[in-house]
C-alpha cells in the first residue's frame, strides 16, 4: 500500500503540489490526471525522491520513504517514463537488466530474469536479446522500458506517460498489454497521463490534478457520474461520457434470459462494444455467448449516471 | 580519354602529370650550394619506363574497378620512393660524401597525387574498419620496410639521418613524450572540468572564454611567455627549479602544448555529455544509479565518440605544435627543423618535418577510424 500524506512541493514562490493526501492499494493501478502544470509529474517525481518533497510523507507499506537513501529507494520501485529512455549504447538484455545489476544479482540469476520479461512482453529471448534499442520499433522499445523497469520485481512502478510517443494503435495495445501483466504480477502501478481516455481505461482509481491541488481521487465511474467541480468534468468533457460509462462494464453484467439472432458477443466485451454492435447491426438486442442476450434499452440505461452510479 | 575523366581524376591527374614533368630530384655538389632538378625520366635508365607507367595510372585511373584504385595508388608510391633511392644511388659520384641527391617538387607532385588518389578511392569505396586498419598498417609497413631495406640511404635526408642516428631517436622520443604528454595532462585536467561544468551554466562562459582566449595566442607567442614566467619561477620559489619547472627545455613546452589542448578537451567533453538523450538521463537515475554510475555507466560511454574526437584533434595539433618546442630546448622533431633553418641546410629541416607530418597524419587517421569504431558500436553487433 502507497500512502501519500500531505505531500507539498515548493519551486521558488510556486506551489508545484499543494498538501496532497492519497493512498493507493496494493495491486491496483492509480491514474493522475490533469493539464500541464498541474504538478501530477511532480507528485509523481517525489515518490522516488527524484524531486524533494517540501513538506509531507511517502509511505510503502508502512515505511517511511525518507528513511533510506534516495538511490536505494529508486532501485525498489519500477520507472517508465515517456520516450522509454532505453540507454542506446547497451543491448536490450543489458537495458532490462540495469536494476538487477545494481542490486548485485547473479549472472545467470539476471539472464534467467531477462529472458522470462522478454517473454511476458511477447518478445522472443533468442531474436532480442542481443539487439540495439534502435533496432527496435517504437512499440518494442516502449515494452523493454516497461520490461526494465519491472526487472527486480518492484512492489510500486511509477510510470510517466508511458505511452505518450507511440501511435494509437500501438498505445491501444500497450495499454492492454500492461493491464494484463500488471493484473498477473499484482503489482502497484501510479501511472501520470493527461489522457482521460487512458485513465479510464487503466485507473482502478483516477487522481485528478489541478493547480497543485489534488482535486477528485475516485474509481473511474464515481468521476464520470458524479465530478467533484466544474474542472473534472470539463476535464472528462461531455461528448465522450457515456462511452467512457459503459466501457467500464463487461456485457455479463447486463445479461439477461431470451433470444436474439445474428453473431454472439463474448461476455467479457465491454457494454461500448456491445452499444457499437448494436448500432451497426441496427439490432434491438445481441446473443451473448454462452446464452442469453443483451438488450439495446438495457445499455442506454446503463449509459446513464444514475445506473452508473447504481 | 581525358574527357571520361570526373572532376577530381582530372586534378589528380594534372598533379601527377605536372609531377612527372617536373625534377624528381635535385642534385647539390653539397648541403649548402643550390643544385640541378632532375626529371624521373632524365634520373634513371629506366626512369621513363616508370614515368609511363605513372601517367597510364593517372589517367586511367577513374575507370578502374575501386580496389586497384586502392592498390594502385600504393604501388605506385612504392615505385616512386623506390626510383627515388635508385636515382640516388645513380647520381651520387663514387666516394663523394659531400653530394647532396634530396628529393624534389615533382617527388613530392606525384607523390600528392598518388596519396590524393587512394583517398579519394577509399572514401568511395568506404571499406569496412578492419579494411581501413588493414590498409593504414599496410601503408606504414611498406614505407617502413623501404625505408629499412636501405634503397633510400643515398637520399638526402636519410643521409642527415644517418649522420645523427643517436640524436633522431632521442628527439622522437622527446616528441612523443610531449604530444602525449601534453594529451594526458589535458584529458587528466580537461574531462574532470568538463564534468564539473556541465550543468553550471554560469561557471561555463567565463572558463570556456578563458580557454578560448589562451588558444588565441600565436603560438611562438605562448613559448615566448613560458620563458620569463617559468624562470621568474624558477629563480624566486625554492624547489621550483629542483622540481623540473624551468624558463627552456621541455617543462615550458609541455605546459604551452597542455594550454593550447585544453580547449578541445573541455568544449568536446561539454558538447559529448550534451549529446546524451535527456531521456536515458532521468531513467538512469530515476532506476536508481547514483551519479558516479550515472556518469560512468550512461554519459561517458554516450559521449565517448565527441570524445574521441577531442583527443584526435589535440593528438595531432600538438604533435604539430611540438615542433616550437626545439626553439626554447624543449627537444622533439624542432630540433632539427630550427637547426636546419639557421644552416639553410633543408634536409635537416626534412628530417624533422617529414616524421612529424607522418605522426600527425597516422594519429590522425587511427583516431579516426577509433572514433568510427566507437560510434558502430551502438548500432547492432
Amino acid at each position: 500500500m502507497i500512502e501519500i500524506r500531505n505531500l507539498t512541493r515548493r519551486f521558488d514562490e510556486v506551489l508545484a503540489v499543494d498538501d496532497v493526501s492519497l493512498t493507493v492499494p496494493t495491486g491496483q493501478i492509480a491514474a493522475l490526471v490533469g493539464t500541464s502544470g498541474s504538478g501530477k509529474t511532480t507528485l509523481l517525481r517525489m515518490i522516488n525522491r527524484l524531486v524533494k518533497p517540501s513538506a509531507g510523507q511517502v509511505l510503502i507499506d508502512g515505511e517511511d520513504t525518507a528513511d533510506q537513501p534516495a538511490h536505494l529507494l529508486r532501485r525498489r520501485i519500477g520507472y517508465a517514463i515517456q520516450g522509454h529512455g532505453l540507454f542506446p549504447h547497451q543491448s536490450v538484455a543489458r537495458n532490462i537488466a540495469t536494476v538487477p545489476r545494481l542490486l548485485g544479482w547473479p549472472r545467470d540469476r539476471i539472464a534467467a530474469r531477462v529472458d522470462e520479461l522478454l517473454t511476458l512482453f511477447q518478445l522472443d529471448p533468442a531474436a532480442y536479446r542481443d539487439r540495439m534499442p534502435q533496432d527496435l520499433s517504437g512499440g518494442q522499445q516502449q515494452r523493454v522500458g516497461v520490461a526494465r523497469a519491472l526487472a527486480a520485481r518492484p512492489d510500486l512502478l511509477l510510470m510517466d506517460e508511458p505511452f505518450g510517443a507511440l501511435d494509437p494503435v500501438i498505445r491501444a495495445q500497450a495499454q492492454e498489454d500492461l493491464r494484463a501483466v500488471q493484473r498477473r504480477l499484482g503489482t502497484t502501478v501510479i501511472l501520470v497521463t493527461h489522457d482521460m481516455d487512458e485513465a479510464i481505461r487503466l485507473g482502478d482509481r483516477i487522481a485528478v490534478m489541478d493547480q497543485g491541488r489534488l482535486v477528485q481521487y475516485a474509481p473511474p465511474a464515481e468521476i464520470l457520474t458524479a465530478p467533484a467541480s466544474d474542472f473534472v468534468r470539463d476535464l472528462i468533457g461531455d461528448k465522450q461520457r457515456p462511452f467512457y460509462l459503459l466501457s467500464l462494464s463487461q456485457v455479463d453484467a447486463l445479461r439477461s434470459p431470451g433470444h436474439a439472432s445474428g453473431a454472439p458477443i463474448p461476455p467479457e466485451a465491454s457494454l461500448r462494444d456491445a452499444l457499437a454492435e448494436c448500432l451497426w447491426r441496427g439490432a434491438e438486442a445481441l446473443p451473448v455467448a454462452g446464452g442469453g442476450i443483451v438488450t439495446l434499452a438495457a445499455l442506454r440505461a446503463a449509459a446513464r449516471p444514475e445506473a452508473g452510479t447504481a | 580519354m581525358i574527357a571520361r575523366l570526373d572532376r577530381p581524376g582530372l586534378l589528380f591527374a594534372l598533379i601527377g602529370l605536372a609531377g612527372l614533368a617536373l625534377p624528381l630530384v635535385q642534385f647539390r655538389p653539397n648541403r649548402i650550394l643550390p643544385g640541378e632538378g632532375l626529371a624521373l625520366h632524365q634520373a634513371l635508365p629506366w626512369g621513363w619506363a616508370l614515368t609511363a607507367a605513372l601517367a597510364a595510372l593517372f589517367l586511367v585511373a577513374p575507370r578502374l574497378p575501386l580496389r586497384a584504385r586502392i592498390a594502385l595508388p600504393l604501388a605506385g608510391v612504392l615505385g616512386l620512393m623506390l626510383a627515388l633511392g635508385a636515382a640516388a644511388a645513380v647520381l651520387t659520384p663514387e666516394g663523394d660524401r659531400m653530394a647532396r641527391i634530396s628529393p624534389s617538387t615533382g617527388f613530392w607532385l606525384a607523390g600528392l597525387a598518388l596519396s590524393l588518389m587512394l583517398a579519394d578511392a577509399i572514401a568511395r569505396l568506404n571499406p569496412p574498419l578492419r579494411l581501413r586498419w588493414l590498409i593504414l598498417g599496410g601503408a606504414i609497413a611498406g614505407i617502413g620496410a623501404v625505408l629499412a631495406s636501405g634503397a633510400l640511404d643515398q637520399v638526402s635526408v636519410m643521409r642527415e639521418y644517418q649522420a645523427r642516428q643517436a640524436v633522431f631517436l632521442r628527439e622522437a622520443r622527446a616528441h612523443l613524450a610531449l604530444a602525449f604528454g601534453s594529451l594526458a595532462l589535458a584529458l587528466a585536467a580537461g574531462l574532470p572540468l568538463g564534468v564539473l561544468l556541465h550543468g553550471r551554466m554560469r561557471m561555463r562562459g567565463p572558463v570556456l572564454s578563458a580557454l578560448n582566449i589562451l588558444q588565441t595566442i600565436p603560438s611562438l607567442a605562448m613559448f615566448g611567455i613560458m620563458i620569463p614566467l617559468f624562470g621568474w619561477i624558477a629563480a624566486t620559489i625554492p624547489g621550483a627549479a629542483q622540481a623540473g619547472i624551468s624558463g627552456i627545455g621541455p617543462f615550458p613546452a609541455l605546459v604551452a602544448l597542455f594550454l593550447y589542448a585544453l580547449l578541445p578537451v573541455v568544449a568536446n567533453t561539454l558538447a559529448g555529455l550534451a549529446s546524451v538523450p535527456q531521456a536515458a538521463l532521468e531513467a538512469a537515475r530515476g532506476l536508481g544509479m547514483t551519479r558516479a554510475q550515472v556518469l560512468v555507466q550512461v554519459m561517458l560511454p554516450l559521449a565517448l565518440p565527441v570524445l574521441l574526437a577531442a583527443v584526435r584533434i589535440v593528438l595531432v595539433q600538438s604533435i604539430g605544435l611540438a615542433v616550437i618546442a626545439g626553439l626554447i630546448g624543449g627537444g622533439g622533431f624542432g630540433t632539427f627543423v630550427f637547426q636546419g633553418l639557421n644552416q639553410t641546410a633543408m634536409d635537416m629541416v626534412l628530417l624533422g618535418a617529414l616524421p612529424t607530418i607522418a605522426l600527425a597524419l597516422v594519429a590522425g587517421i587511427a583516431l579516426d577510424l577509433l572514433t568510427r569504431a566507437s560510434r558502430r558500436e551502438r548500432t547492432a553487433p
